[in-house]
């Protein structure tokens, strides 16, 4: 039966208690956890990889990895996010090793104004997923946000898809509010002049 | 308001952390200018539809494997 519950400001996040069930050696709270959050970390994983194997390993290691040192787990911060960092610099070593010689980092500020100024003005907001099947728009909407530079991809999707909030995507990436508000501003703009692109042609002619 | 300030408080506006005066400039700016009426619309769309749409899924045979593995692992202690 589903209980309802109240939340008030002292309200302990339910994970709380998970955690420190799973750190007395209670590996049945750890697999609530696993079970919880593998698909958002998958997700993660896959954004900064583009890698199906990489992101699989990056699953398995990075909750490895979150049991194994558990104890050195603050409570001053979400469980979900301290193990979404985790993730993202297990992702960022994998894709290292694919990419040697090449510059991995999602630090590293790219200079564009692609998207700065909105220049495609169709308006396709009312419903462009009717017009298309659901493979054909998962494929446009993948092909899309793969071609985003690493950084603005991974804030897109922490902070709108995985629903993280500013602080905590600063915080799981290692950079700094403003750097995070800056990337999302133009991961957001880019994708919007992007998919505009292909929305726009099946709005040409309906009005 | 100009456009390029509208732009620098899109994601504000988005986000809903803007304050009641410059939300009210804002309808004002909008209800003159339809190319930053589309670029709200559409870039709200652009999240909705990447919210309601996740392009990356974890099959749940794939699913239940890695968790096997992790779990066995974690009851040898890792
Ligand atoms: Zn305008």
């Amino acid at each position: 039966m589903a209980t309802i519950q109240v939340t008030g400001e002292n309200e302990q996040h339910p994970d709380v208690a998970l955690v420190a069930s799973a750190r007395t050696g209670d590996v049945q709270a750890f697999e609530t956890l696993v079970n919880k959050y593998d698909r958002q970390i998958f997700r993660i994983a896959q954004h900064i990889t583009q890698n199906r194997e990489d992101a699989q390993d990056v699953v398995q290691d990075a909750f490895l990895k979150a049991y194994e040192k558990l104890d050195q787990f603050q409570g001053n911060s979400k469980f979900y996010t301290w193990l979404v960092r985790i993730a993202v610099n297990e992702s960022l070593m994998r894709l290292r090793k694919r990419r040697t010689g090449k510059m991995v980092s999602i630090d590293e500020d790219i200079e564009t104004d692609e998207g700065s100024v909105p220049r495609d003005l169709a308006d396709w907001s009312p419903n462009p997923e009717q017009n298309y099947g659901q493979a054909e728009l998962a494929e446009i909407l993948r092909k899309t946000i793969q071609g985003l530079p690493l950084g603005f991809r991974v804030v897109f999707q922490l902070r709108d898809v995985e629903g993280l909030s500013t602080e905590e995507t600063a915080e799981s990436l290692g950079l700094s509010v403003p750097a995070v508000k800056s990337r999302l501003l133009r991961a957001r703009l880019q994708l919007r002049e992007r998919l505009s692109r292909y929305f726009r042609m099946k709005k040409a002619g309906e009005k | 308001m100009t456009c390029s300030e509208f732009l620098a408080l899109l994601d504000d506006l988005i986000d809903d952390s803007v304050s009641v005066e410059t939300r009210s400039q804002i309808r004002e700016h909008l209800s003159g200018c339809e190319h930053c009426e589309v670029t709200l619309n559409t870039t709200r769309k652009t999240i909705e539809i990447y919210r309601s749409h996740q392009v990356y899924e974890l099959p749940n045979s794939v699913r239940d494997r890695l968790r096997a593995a992790i779990m066995a692992r974690c009851k040898n202690g890792c």
